[in-house]
């Protein structure tokens, strides 16, 4: 009865939306929503009801407007390159696909602004403006494909944001549809509108609060002088240690980036960047400025490289070189891919000075599961990516995999870090955030979700875990012995 | 620990909720004005550096703490609050920067007050203890609630303790000053903003076009000599512009004139009349005997928002006020900055 049910509100929904947007707007065809069915985080998938591919923002309002009367969850998406499985549909909804609003509005050179359909892919931004002489910084190694309404959504970061900060930090106005359908204007083309920062707010939202319509980002004047920096060394400890000390010095390198071993040779062997096989880890540095100024910063840098027990630097200057450099680090994961047959990416932050005792954590955790862990991340904000090595076609080895990878969270969350640094929670860190977050906190961020969207229609069952099944991975913790692989020694 | 008044604030909540009484917060006494309503909670005697890691940039300290001791700390390791929060009349804590958002003249090239929250620890209005955000860079778990406290002026809750991003202090600092008329001023602003340069903030004010150059000495030396005019290494403008000392911001009102901030597309042309224009463009201080509706008409139309300088934002939109009630169900918390009615 209750899926017959179902189903009439299937087909009268779908009715609905046909009606109201323009032939070819709604795909219900299961072939043609098998791409939508998952996202970066391909091992969860889902099929939804349909797919729409609004063309235009009115055609999003009737999209809301629908799913609102009907009381049908609907899952925004971007570029469907996120990590953490925040754009997996639901099997009793919609997918709103906002890869067709795509066109980048207006190029504001007088204001440094260029303002953009969420669809448009975050590198295009940059390419449209290069003739400037400008640039938008935020530049997540996805940037060829993600779009900058999936960027504000996690709130994504890269390679850059240790100088130039996250999606938050440069993104100046928005455009937001709210499930009520109301449209939120928020900021404009200058900083710092009064009222409650809403803009703050909804970036890394993870389309949870509304949906984004239109984004105005800031660009940045391209700084006239880049220097690279990759420097080797023969412990993991010393890299680390290196991390610190060159940020304590007051350098914000522009990029600063930690391979260790094993990635780093399989980097070398994928993209033949010419890094030293036989470095337990290196450091790629990038720093940028003025002639005199990245001059002045690369003597320093190499200096406290050397005394922090760096034995070999190399120093790229031309931009071929440099590309070379970058190229083994941007090709890590791919890399990392080819040496065994499934891998799983973890993203914790922490404090830069407790790098070296987490690395060493890691290291106990990966012998006692016996799965390999490479180490690849953006050093200069703490951000970790552990890379967990296993093979899905062996028994025991996803949950062996996943059960490693929350104790690596674990670790970050005990040392005062965070259990995602920019990837989001998606549904993929809804346990681990119970280690995080106690129950207060959770019911606040339940109580900002209900001002928002008190249906609750807007991405269910993502970013923020319910407090039952907290209290499930609470059980599971007082009753350790009673855990999978119980017999794995634990500190 | 003295100086931790945390529980005792917590029991403030509390019986103020049991009572239902209204809470009116008081930092320093330096930007908001003396309310007579609802009952004044002093949050100023909670005080003290929780932690400080230079090599982390990282500093959290409780909200009383006065921005006169973190400067001082910073300094001995040559370290700087980012967004440069304002000392009014040399008072201020690290908690009033916070909920006003009141950011310094380098804010477009160095970051808002916002952008240097990494975490709070605050009590909302149930009387709750949470922590949102932490001590490092970045962190996506969960709404980011940290931020959101910012410019909330208290509505949302006591702020307890403030984690902050701080940035290095600069190896030389400069100060050039060009005269000239406040359009060429703006162009040049603007010009400027689409180049790489060592410049952290710039100032017209009455005439003269002032620019502080910060970064390592070779460049700042470049800089200064293709910017030429009057070169001092005097940085006492940013400071007084930091703490609205210049004599713009005096609250004697000639004339029946009153000083707007407007904060509005950076490149938006400039009103008639005398106005203080900083953050390349993008803020400007407008001191008219023009009507509210058309100050507020020229704001919209700059792209911006226009209010009477120094003064607290409302929080009247529905959302807002939903938001606000998802804190502070019982709206005990500064009700002066949102309609209290409308929680009934």
């Amino acid at each position: 009865m209750q899926l017959l049910l179902m189903a009439m509100n299937e087909t009268r929904v779908l009715e609905r939306l046909r009606g109201a947007l323009r032939i070819g707007t709604l795909i219900t065809e299961p072939a043609a929503m098998r791409p939508y069915e998952t996202d970066g985080l391909t091992a969860i998938r889902e099929m939804p009801w349909a797919v729409a591919l609004p063309g235009t923002e009115d055609e999003v309002r009737e999209v809301l407007a629908v799913c609102r009367e009907q009381g049908v969850p609907v899952v925004p998406r971007g570029a469907g390159t996120g990590l953490s499985g925040g754009a997996r549909p639901v099997s009793d909804g919609l997918v709103l696909g906002l890869s067709k609003l795509n066109r980048i509005l207006e190029v504001d050179v007088g204001n440094c602004t260029a303002r953009v359909q969420p669809g448009v892919r975050n590198l295009v931004i940059s390419e449209a403006v290069t003739e400037h002489g400008l640039y938008y910084a935020p530049d997540p190694s996805s940037q060829l494909a993600c779009s900058i309404g999936g960027n504000v959504a996690e709130n994504s970061g890269g390679v850059h944001c240790l100088k130039y900060g996250l999606t938050v930090h440069n993104v100046v106005g928005l455009k937001v549809r709210t499930i009520d359908g109301d449209l939120l204007e928020l900021g404009g083309k200058g900083f710092d509108y009064p009222g409650y920062d809403l803009l703050a707010l909804l970036c890394g939202s993870e389309g949870m609060l509304g949906v984004v319509t239109e984004v105005t980002v800031r660009l940045l004047p391209e700084a006239p002088e880049k220097v690279v920096l990759l420097a080797a060394f023969g412990t993991l400890e010393a890299a680390a240690g290196a991390v610190t000390r060159i940020i304590s010095e007051g350098i914000i390198p522009a990029g600063l980036e930690l391979m260790d071993q094993l990635t780093l040779r399989a980097a070398e062997d994928f993209a033949s960047a010419g890094y030293p096989r036989d470095a337990a880890a290196i450091l790629l540095c990038e720093l940028d400025g003025d002639a005199a100024e990245a001059r002045a910063l690369q003597s320093c840098a190499a200096r406290l490289f050397e005394e922090e027990g760096a034995y070999d630097i190399q120093q790229a200057r031309s931009a071929e070189q440099q590309a070379r450099l970058w190229a083994g680090r941007k090709a890590a994961f791919p890399a990392v891919g080819r040496i065994a047959p499934d891998y799983y990416c973890m993203d914790g932050t922490i404090p830069r000075a407790a790098l070296a005792e987490v690395l060493k954590g890691i290291g106990k955790l990966s012998k006692r599961y016996g799965l390999t862990v490479g180490n690849v991340f953006h050093a200069g904000d703490g951000n970790l990516h552990p890379l967990i090595l296993y093979d899905a076609n062996e028994e025991g080895q996803v949950e062996l995999a996943e059960a490693i990878g929350r104790e690596i969270l674990e670790l970050c969350v005990g040392v005062g870090g965070t259990v995602t640094g920019e990837h989001g929670v998606g549904v993929e860190k809804l346990t681990p955030m119970c280690a995080q977050f106690g129950t207060a906190e959770l019911a606040q961020f339940e109580r900002v979700k209900e001002a928002f969207d008190p249906q609750r229609l807007l991405n269910p069952g993502k970013a923020i875990p319910t407090l039952s099944r907290c209290a499930e991975y609470g059980g599971m913790h007082v009753h350790g012995g009673e855990l999978p692989f119980s017999k794995l020694e634990r500190f | 620990m003295a100086d931790d008044q945390g529980a005792q604030l917590v029991d403030a909540v509390r019986s103020a909720a049991a009572g239902q009484r209204q809470l009116i917060l008081v930092g320093a006494g330096s930007k908001a004005p003396p309310i007579d309503s609802g009952d004044a909670l002093p949050v100023v005697e909670h005080t003290g550096i929780v932690d400080y890691r230079p090599e982390e940039l990282v500093l959290t300290a409780r909200s009383g703490t006065p921005l006169r001791d973190i400067r001082e700390l910073l300094g001995q390791r040559r370290q700087q609050l980012p967004f440069e929060p304002p000392m009014i009349a040399g008072k201020g804590t690290l908690g009033g920067a916070v909920a006003t958002g009141w950011s310094g003249p380098g804010r477009p090239w160095r970051g808002s007050v916002r952008d240097a929250v990494l975490g709070v620890e605050m009590i909302n209005g149930l009387g709750e203890r949470l922590a949102f955000g932490g001590q490092v860079m970045k962190n996506v778990a969960g709404y980011d609630l940290s931020r959101l406290q910012t410019g909330a002026w208290g509505s949302l809750g006591i702020l307890l303790s403030v984690s902050v991003r701080l940035s290095p202090q600069p190896e030389l600092e400069r100060t050039c000053r060009l005269e000239c008329g406040a359009t060429d001023a703006l162009a040049w602003m603007r010009k400027w903003a689409r180049r790489f340069s060592p410049i952290s903030a710039t100032c017209f004010d009455g005439g003269v076009l002032s620019v502080r150059l910060s970064g390592m000495a070779e460049s700042v030396d470049a800089a200064a000599s293709r910017i030429g005019g009057e070169q001092s290494s005097d940085l006492g403008l940013w400071q007084a512009l930091r703490d609205r000392a210049l004599p713009t911001f005096r609250s004697a009102r000639p004339g029946g004139t009153a000083l707007w901030q407007i904060n509005c597309a950076p490149a938006a042309e400039l009103p008639t009349g005398p106005c203080l224009v900083e953050w390349g463009g993008a803020r400007r201080w407008w001191r008219t005997g023009e009507p509210p509706s058309a100050v507020c008409a020229y704001a919209a139309e700059a792209g911006g928002a226009a209010w009477p300088a120094g003064a607290a934002p409302s929080f009247q939109t529905p959302l807002m006020m939903r938001l606000k009630r998802a804190f502070d169900p019982k709206a005990l918390f500064n009700p002066h900055l949102a309609d209290a009615d409308a929680f009934q």
